[in-house]
């Protein structure tokens, strides 16, 4: 039995048993993780409370056959301010569901964890709701994944004024070879700033249509790529 | 492997959740080992259940058909054979107390958790069972849930207080988020059941969130 320390982020749960629960975690250097909790269901469980998405933990687990087990359990950060606020909340479904998603088992990942507890961090913390950062995450996951779609220009011919965004086809495209929805400049520049190194202006932005619509851009492009759709995202309203 | 009636009790047993199918080929062989009358007991008591069972048609707790109307007649099959979510015949027992009182309303996930208050002895209201809570991670929205048939109720029923007894998880608090964000511009009290700590545990051991939670409901005993 491998005993291992390691920080995670705990994705989500599922009820096991009478009072245990397997929690899916995203490590800092063991990639996803699925894990038995044992007893965290009861009221008096020394370690339940601190295992609840999107809660970032220091735990102590030990390598099983199928699943690994957790022995002990710390919070580095609740997040708590997320629990007060539904929007927020919502989006918190919507990072943690998409890193489930694209994290592998047994691969590590140092680089997806940052991302997600840089994302957590700031959707908690931010005096205002980022109207853009599960957008933004999930074009920064995509760039990560190494399937960003091109939105520079034309994804057929190179032509720099595009009219069009299809995820099929990789990317914009210009007036002669378009396809799939119509896009528009200002879309494209909020976009081209979370790409191009200016997040933090990217999520200074307000909530407008430009915002909504590249954070749809994402959403269908994260789609497409892990070929099924994402619940969070899509639920209260969110951005799709 | 096994004859056709053998096979078809594997088989449907293997279909009851946490059964895999293992479990189910010794459950079935203790069936067949156990007397007759064992096993017909056990049939018939599903066969009941399924008919005098039904969804409360007031606040979706578990209810069962009243005495009088007996299991296959026309109410027994029709309340039995409506879904979740429609209208009911039928009243649970707590719903048909003239004790309880009906300005006050506490909302649950699930039927379980009715009768986890009742142990208290505590309560005196009605409940409502939203048939569970939002969870953004699988897709389960405000729609899914009991909402409007909650809200539907609040008016004709003269209810002045709500409290807000989910699950204190992600998804318990999310429905409680959106649920006092959908009352809040009623004419009525909405809280929420206290987190904290429990009692016979130790403090040292209390995660920082329930501690947090339990420092800010303190109340005062003196002074």
């Amino acid at each position: 039995m491998g005993l291992y320390r390691d920080e995670a982020v705990v994705l989500r749960t599922y009820k096991l048993g009478e009072a245990d629960r397997i929690i899916v975690l995203l490590t800092a250097t063991r990639g996803k993780v699925r894990a038995v909790a044992k007893g965290v269901r009861r009221t008096k469980s020394r370690f339940g409370g601190r295992l609840e998405p999107p809660s970032r933990v220091s735990l102590l687990g030990y390598e099983g056959r199928n699943l690994d087990g957790i022995n002990q359990v710390e919070t580095v950060d609740a997040y708590a301010p997320l629990r007060r606020d539904l929007e927020r909340m919502t989006d918190a479904g919507a990072l943690v569901e998409a890193a489930e998603q694209v994290g592998r088992e047994g691969e590590s990942d140092p680089g997806l964890f940052k991302m997600l507890t840089g994302a957590l961090r700031t959707l908690a913390y931010s005096p205002q709701r980022p109207a853009l950062l599960v957008g933004a995450f999930y074009w920064k996951l995509l760039a990560a994944e190494g399937v960003v779609p091109v939105v520079e220009h034309c994804v057929a011919c190179g032509e720099p004024e595009v009219v069009s965004f299809d995820v099929a086809s990789g990317g914009t495209l210009c007036r002669a070879h378009r396809q799939g929805a119509p896009v528009d400049a200002a879309t494209l520049a909020v976009v081209r700033q979370v790409l191009g190194g200016r997040l933090v202006d990217a999520l200074a932005l307000p909530a407008s249509p430009e915002v909504f619509a590249a954070a749809g851009m994402a959403t269908a492009a994260l789609e497409a790529h892990l070929e099924r759709r994402l619940k969070a995202v899509h639920l209260l309203g969110g951005a799709s | 492997m096994y004859t056709a009636a053998v096979q078809d009790l594997i088989d449907e047993l293997g279909r009851l959740p946490g059964i895999g199918p293992k479990s189910a080929q010794r459950i079935a062989f203790h069936l067949l080992s156990v007397s007759k009358d064992d096993a017909l007991r056990l049939a018939h008591s599903i066969t009941v259940a399924k008919e005098r069972v039904s969804w409360c048609r007031r606040c979706f707790n578990i209810a069962e058909v009243q005495a009088g109307l007996h299991p296959g007649s026309g109410l027994a099959q029709h309340a039995a054979s409506e879904p979740a979510g429609d209208a009911h015949t039928v009243l649970c027992d707590i719903c048909r107390d003239a004790r309880r009182d009906p300005k006050v309303i506490c909302v649950v996930e699930e039927s379980r958790d009715v009768v986890a208050m009742e142990k208290t002895r505590e309560f005196r209201g009605l409940y409502h069972v939203l048939g569970g809570a939002i969870s953004p991670i699988d897709g389960i929205g405000p729609d899914k849930l009991r909402v409007r048939e909650l809200i539907a109720r609040i008016s004709p029923e003269g209810v002045e207080e709500v409290i807000l007894a989910t699950n204190p998880n992600i998804e318990g608090e999310a429905t409680a988020l959106y649920l006092t964000k959908l009352l809040e511009h009623l004419p009525l009290k909405v809280t929420q059941l206290a987190s904290g700590l429990p009692v016979g545990g130790d403090l040292e051991y209390a995660d920082e969130l329930t501690l947090g939670r339990a420092l800010e409901g303190r109340r005062t005993i003196g002074g």
